[in-house]
């Protein structure tokens, strides 16, 4: 029964999508074999590295066709709206589950980004010197867990991958953490855990809830239920099986709850209990879930933890993919699924957005440890993104204008990629600064700048990105969902324009405390030598990035956009028929994506963000 | 009853019923029996001494796994292979009612003779019992299980009784193997005096429901109940029942060390042998929650018959009861098991609370499948599967659990947890294999333990969604995730002193290494423990097959 046997149709992204996956995973199964001797751990790295190389060759080829030159049917379309690449096979038949895989203008940047950071966090790894090769093992199957998140389309296989990566984070920090790494380690994996718990109840209710005899022969193709390239007869028997089922058909297919969310007659709109509907349910238990890993205050204690005992390059996962599961989860499985409590719950994704924003801004001020304030700004920063998400303003006046909420998402989708360079950046130049000196007391520097002055420079820079510089990466994302919030709630968009002068001022108040200044006079001054070319390797793409998608954005929203507003315009749509009663609107909003994606990008071009055309 | 049937044609009746239809199908036991035989007659005479008792044993049970096997095949006709259709299997009564065939009893014959073999095996590995007592160890084992195999198949109060007591007697003795040690006399004094207590109680409880109902057959017993107008008649008829009911489950809380009846288990696991341990949380679990399920759906059901629908509607009562009953076991058993395994020391210890709390999730499946039997058959069979998976997958986690701590015995001379510490340095492989099987018995992705506690969960989802027994369900899902994360903690502690301490400076000896014979027995086990996580269609399709007896 396993997933090899039926390639009943041709599916071009088979082997790429599944190399990506799990070719991580492979290697650290072979490194787990005694094939490289022991002590050679200059060969584990090796090995190590040049998987996480061949995973992003592999990624790139496939996100950027323009590189390797497009023509196979199982790269991206950039532009393209829909799923792509969709891998289905049959895993376990008698509850539906299903391998299947696929990517979207959203979990395509987002598979890059993990992959680019792992060729990163594994170059920032040469100084883990203490049991190499089991470090390198669960480095891996961490990668196979992150991607696999990203690309599943399969609730059930989500989960799995969701949990998969728990264990290896949990044995990273654990093992290779700083002093209090055992109290950092197992509080971040029972906060996840606790949240994957409810997830696991949430998608249970999901599944027994939905039916997919419901949906019509177009959306049971759309949503891959039935694969749209099985030809003629097969086609039509297999619709045709689907509709004639005496029973109700569950599915853990995301495209197919989603279509079921959404629809006029939605089963997920009953009442269930406690006079709250079971979408309600579902949207709390995921969104507690989610927001556990995103992290949102209040729980997001967890972070600074695991942030101030991990190594670096683990700290630099942890920022820069991690986080992103979380809102990618609230993008991709709260909203088009629980429409209808992501539309009552709006204030409360809102609220907590600005809560963390404001909260993670204050606190990373009171920091004395360098690491714990670049921590606090993670949490300060994703929750711009959490807002961003959750301004359904589709309901603002009761005009059913989805352009500002598009704006919005948009936006945070543009903050967790940006974020994602610049945190990982910053834990980065942290990390090398305590290489040297052993410490991060951010009272005992200073003058770093004297005595190194290309590192300082380059630090500054990420620094700069990710206090939101107009110009560098995060201006964008910040940018656009503070403007969005505006037409949601005037008082959200106060608060959120306000944290950026608390951003400011930790970032500016950190900078001149450990680079500025006459001289070091901390401890270990003798070891700040200039930075070696490992490192500079690690540094300057992501300066180089941060600056690239600050002056041109439309580089990440050529993939975001087509997909965000499609999934934003059908979610108004959807506002506008239950508001109205007129049911027909949720199928008719497909239709009318095309112009829609074209008047965003004017906005976009219009806005001319930092130069940007 | 025909009143003018004379006695020729009656013992005509019993003989075929006997010969013909009841021991063919018999013969799984009728190996175990045979080798017990065997297993004495060769400690009689002094040549047949020189004969591995161990090997003997093992000969025997693989006669019985085959025939378990032939009769699984026979009853499923290939059918299992699908599975998505929904399973009718045979239902036969042996023995003139006492007990019952079916696809229940073919399952749980098939893993115990299985679990057997594995456990054999693991025995012959781990060197307990050594060759003086082999011959009584197996004596034992092998008569336990054949009470065991009963105990799945009864269908007749008194055959309940019997079983049970079959089962428990020689575990007794086994309990007390390790002859000289104090704590193993302990463990078992404690055992039977526990056991006994429980099987007075059982025993007093039949009498009451046999009393009330005329008969200790239970698919008569369940017609006789859905003829009553209510179970609160007056006339105490009804508080009769409920006690003789509280009483049955008492007995049957004790076999699965249920809350508030598990104060033997700790004890028992701790001062008898680790080999000993394997097999009373493996086989004896197993058995007791087929037998639960047997006396549940005894009395919580009928067969299919002209008035079914309405025999159903009448227990409706009666299932009620016997939900609430299990739900309340289940949800106090998993969350003491939970919270008593934080502040254990011992490895034994640990995971013999680790087996009451896994008895509570399983105990949670028992009452979904109770719960959806009146509302939808089809997803009360999937509950039961879900059980019946979950038993599967059991045998390999517990059993592979056990047996590292006895191999880790047999070269640290240590249970105690704390001896496991900086084994990574030394042994990764051990630790690997022993994390495999702890992060299993958490139920994380993708192991084999994580698809038992999803089946078992997406079984009281269903019921919540299907609206049967909805309070009570909803709590036991609240209950189980609670549980999920707290189990966490002891799990992972154990784990933690194998990898994150450094080991003790008064180590003499080294763990046993991977590349061994030790290290290939936890090897063969922990192996499906992974694979049953990520190609677990095959041994569902069986636990669907096994679920097809509550039809």
């Amino acid at each position: 029964m396993g997933i090899a046997p039926t390639l009943a149709v041709t599916q071009p992204a088979f082997w790429p999508l599944t190399l990506i996956l799990f070719l991580p995973a492979i290697v650290a199964g072979i490194l787990a074999l005694p094939i490289i001797p022991r002590g050679k751990d200059d060969s584990v790295r090796w090995v190590g590295l040049a998987t996480t190389i061949a995973v992003f060759i592999l990624s790139l080829w496939m996100a950027v066709p323009a590189i390797f030159g497009a023509g196979s049917p199982g790269q991206f379309t950039v532009g393209d709206a829909g799923m792509q690449a969709v891998v289905k096979q049959p895993w376990i038949p008698a509850f539906n589950i299903e391998y299947l895989l696929g990517v979207d203008g959203i979990s395509m940047p987002l598979v890059l980004l993990t992959t680019f950071l792992s060729v990163l966090a594994a170059a920032a790894s040469w100084p883990i010197e203490k049991h190499v090769r089991p470090y390198w093992i669960l480095f891996l199957l961490l990668e196979t867990g992150m991607i696999g998140v990203f690309v599943s389309l399969d609730f059930f296989l989500f989960y799995v991958f969701w949990e998969v990566m728990l264990l290896p984070m949990y044995f990273l920090i654990g093992i290779w953490g700083g002093p209090r790494r055992e109290y950092a380690a197992i509080k971040f994996f029972l906060y996840t855990l606790a949240g994957s718990v409810l997830m696991l109840l949430a998608i249970l209710m999901l599944y027994f809830a939905s039916d997919i005899r419901s949906l019509s022969d177009d959306q049971l193709l759309a949503t891959h239920v039935v694969s749209p390239a099985l030809e003629g007869a097969d086609r039509a028997a297999a619709l045709t099986a689907v509709h004639s089922h005496p029973k109700p058909v569950h599915t853990f297919n995301l495209l197919a709850l989603a279509a079921i969310g959404q629809s006029p007659a939605s089963p997920f709109a009953a009442t269930s209990f406690w006079g709250m509907t079971l979408e309600s349910w579902a949207f709390l238990l995921l969104l507690i879930g989610f927001i556990i890993k995103v992290p949102v205050v209040p729980v997001h204690t967890w972070l600074p933890d695991a942030h101030v005992e991990a190594p670096t390059p683990i700290s630099m996962i942890l920022a820069g993919v991690l986080l992103k599961l979380g809102g990618y989860g609230i993008l991709r499985i709260c909203y088009p699924i629980c429409p209808g409590a992501g539309l009552s719950f709006a204030w409360l994704v809102c609220g907590l957005g600005v809560v963390s924003m404001v909260y993670g801004a204050f606190a990373a001020l009171a920091q004395k440890d360098f690491k714990r304030m670049v921590a606090y700004s993670s949490v300060s920063h994703m929750g711009y993104v959490m807002l961003g998400l959750g301004v359904w303003s589709a309901v603002a006046g009761h005009e059913y204008q989805w352009d500002a909420w598009a704006q919005g998402v948009n936006g945070a989708m543009f903050q967790m990629l940006a974020h994602g360079i610049s945190s990982a950046g910053m834990f980065f130049m942290v990390g090398v600064l305590y290489d040297r000196v052993h410490h991060r007391n951010l009272e005992e520097f200073g003058g770093i700048f004297n005595r190194m002055p290309l590192y300082a420079s380059l630090a500054v820079a990420i620094f700069f990105a990710g206090l939101g510089l107009p110009g560098l990466c995060g201006f964008i994302g910040e940018v656009l969902v503070t403007l969005s919030s505006w037409n949601y709630s005037r008082l959200l968009a106060v608060c959120s324009a306000f944290t950026v002068i608390l951003t400011a001022a930790y970032i500016l108040w950190a900078i001149q405390r450990v680079y500025l200044g006459a001289e070091y006079k901390g401890p270990h001054g003798d070891h700040l030598t200039p930075m070696t070319r490992r490192e500079l390797a690690i540094a300057v793409p992501l300066v180089v990035l941060a600056i690239v998608f600050g002056v041109a954005p439309q580089l990440i929203f050529n993939y975001i956009t087509p997909t965000v507003n499609r999934q934003v315009e059908t979610l108004a749509e959807w506002t506008r028929s239950i508001h109205d009663g007129h049911p027909a609107a949720a199928g008719a909003a497909a239709a009318a994506t095309d112009d829609g994606a074209v008047g965003f990008q004017a906005a976009i071009d219009s806005f001319s963000v930092g130069g940007g055309r | 009853m025909n009143p003018d049937r004379n006695l020729g044609t009656l013992l005509d009746g019993t003989l075929h019923d006997t010969l013909a239809v009841s021991l063919p199908h018999f013969r799984p036991e009728l190996c175990l029996a045979a080798t017990i035989v065997l297993l004495l007659l060769c400690r009689m005479l002094p040549v047949l001494r020189l004969v591995d008792s161990g090997f003997l044993a093992l000969g025997g049970v693989l006669f019985s796994l085959f025939f378990a096997w032939n009769d699984v095949l026979t009853l499923g006709g290939g059918a299992w292979a699908s599975s998505l259709g929904d399973l009718l299997a045979g239902r036969q009564e042996l023995f003139g009612g006492l007990l019952a065939f079916d696809s229940l009893t073919a399952y749980i014959r098939l893993l115990l003779a299985g679990f057997l073999v594995l456990f054999i095996l693991f025995t012959k590995v781990s060197g307990i019992p050594d060759r003086e007592d082999g011959a009584d160890f197996y004596t034992l084992v092998l008569g336990a299980t054949l009470g065991m195999c009963l105990m799945a198949s009864a269908n007749h109060l008194l055959m309940v009784f019997m079983a049970v007591e079959m089962a428990s007697v020689p575990s007794y003795a086994l309990a007390g193997l390790l002859k000289g040690r104090k704590a193993s006399s302990e463990a078992a004094l404690k055992y039977a005096v526990y056991g006994a207590g429980a099987a007075g109680v059982m025993l007093y409880g039949l009498s009451l429901l046999a009393g009330v109902l005329g008969t200790c057959h239970m698919p008569t017993m369940a017609r006789a109940l859905a003829s009553l107008d209510s179970m609160w008649m007056p006339g105490g008829t009804g508080m009769a029942l409920a006690i003789g009911g509280l009483m049955v489950a008492a007995g049957l809380a004790f076999k699965l060390s249920a809350v508030p009846f598990h104060f033997w288990c700790p004890d028992v696991f701790a001062g008898a042998a680790a080999e000993v341990g394997a097999f009373l949380s493996v086989a004896s679990k197993a058995a007791a929650i087929a037998l639960l399920l047997r006396v549940a759906f005894g009395l919580g059901t009928t067969g299919s018959g002209p008035d079914h629908a309405v025999q159903m509607a009448a227990l409706g009562e009666t299932r009620h009861f016997i939900v609430g009953v299990v739900a309340l076991l289940a949800a106090l058993t998993c969350t003491l098991g939970n919270l008593a395994a934080y502040g254990q020391t011992n490895m034994k210890r640990l995971l013999a609370y680790s087996t009451i709390a896994h008895a509570g999730y399983l105990m949670m499946g028992v009452a979904a499948a109770v719960a959806l039997a009146g509302r939808d058959a089809g997803a009360s069979r999937s509950a039961v599967a879900a059980v019946c998976f979950y038993l599967g997958t059991y045998v390999f986690m517990n059993l592979a659990a056990f047996a590292i701590v006895a191999l880790l015995r047999n070269s640290l001379r240590s249970e105690e947890i704390a001896s496991y510490a900086g084994l990574i340095r030394t042994n990764p492989g051990i630790v690997v294999a022993t994390g495999v099987v702890l992060v299993s018995l958490i139920g994380l992705p993708p192991l084999a333990g994580f698809i038992s506690k999803f089946l078992v969960f997406s079984s009281v989802m269903e019921s919540v969604s299907l609206d049967a027994e909805r309070p009570l369900m909803l709590v036991l899902l609240v209950v189980g995730g609670i549980n999920t994360v707290i189990s966490l903690f002891y799990y992972l502690r154990v784990l933690k002193v194998m990898t994150f301490d450094p080991p003790p400076a008064d180590r003499t000896a080294d763990a046993f290494p991977l590349v061994s014979i030790p290290g290939a027995l936890v090897t063969a086990l922990v192996v499906p423990v992974v694979s049953l996580g990520i190609f677990w269609s095959g041994l569902y399709a069986f636990a669907r097959f096994a679920g097809a007896f509550a039809s």
